[in-house]
């Protein structure tokens, strides 16, 4: 079967510790999907894990580059980042674990659920993460018949 | 319940979005963890939070939340408030605790947001 041409594709940068931007590109795709028009929940979940997975590359790494195609019936979003890597990746997606510190914790994050929380919003979902070098986070999404 | 009745209940101010008050609200959840915000939060609910940094208006809109109580008389900075404006998200300030604005709110029928108990 041959590749499928998306309808839309996105690349933007992700910089670490940018607080004030932090949320921009999931915004951004939060857009894009609405306008394509899909249902409300499925964007809800693509758009939740996106910025779970932008904000771990604003809090935990250097910088990042997130990429988003969108397809007719399927939303593919990479997030692909320069960082310390995760050393211990059963232990990360554990509900509770973080290694935040007490500056993030402050604003709200750094409870430990981001991980698990991308995974139960996506439909696919492969982490490659390399200590000291960065991680990447793949992520796929697929338009169900029940609408979500 | 409307938005218009929560600021009765709650005695609040409305820092931005007026337009919004009709908005009907379903759920609430008080947090001031953002994390679990973003894991647990339903459609057509609101929170009440005592944090008032502009990842909090980042993550209300991420997850369609209908509008923002500040507890304890907390105030975001301007551009927080502009930064809601621009999102079409209402912001309320109460001059209540976290535990009595979303008692207030419990006693006349709000649920929360949890996925346990009658209300999942
Ligand atoms: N992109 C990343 N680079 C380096 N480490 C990461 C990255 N993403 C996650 N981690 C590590 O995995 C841990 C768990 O991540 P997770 O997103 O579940 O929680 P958190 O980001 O610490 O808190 P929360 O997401 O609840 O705000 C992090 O504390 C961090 O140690
Ligand atoms: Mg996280």
């Amino acid at each position: 079967m041959p590749e499928e041409h998306p309808l839309i594709e996105m690349e933007r940068e992700i910089a670490g510790g940018d607080f004030q931007r932090a949320g921009d590109v999931s915004s951004e795709l939060k857009n894009i999907l609405q306008r394509a028009g899909f249902p409300p929940a499925f964007n809800r979940r693509v758009v939740i894990a996106s910025y779970e997975a932008e904000m771990n590359v604003v809090i935990h790494a250097y910088r990042g580059v997130f990429r988003a195609r969108v397809y007719s019936d399927r939303v593919h979003v990479e997030i692909d980042d320069q960082g310390p890597g995760i050393p211990d990746l059963e232990l990360a997606f554990q509900e509770g674990y973080s290694t935040a510190p007490p500056h993030i914790r402050e604003m709200g994050f750094g409870a430990g659920y981001g991980l698990s929380n991308m995974k139960k919003c996506s439909d696919v979902l492969v982490i490659d993460t390399r200590v000291q070098e960065g991680t990447k986070v793949v992520m796929d999404f697929f338009l169900s018949p029940s609408n979500s | 319940m409307t938005l218009r009745e929560i600021k009765e209940i709650l005695e609040a101010e409305v820092l931005v979005g007026e337009e919004f008050l009709d908005r009907e609200i379903w759920y609430a959840c008080g947090s001031d963890l953002l994390s679990d915000v973003l894991a647990f939060a339903k459609e057509h609910a609101l929170l009440l939070t005592g944090l008032t940094n502009s990842q909090v208006i980042r993550t209300a809109e991420m997850i369609d939340l209908l509008g923002i109580v500040f507890v304890r008389g907390k105030r975001p900075e301007h551009s927080t408030i502009e930064l809601a404006a621009l999102k079409g998200i209402p912001l309320l300030t109460t001059r209540l605790p976290m535990y009595e604005s979303c008692g207030r709110l419990y006693l006349k029928g709000l649920k929360g947001c949890s996925e346990f108990g009658s209300n999942a």
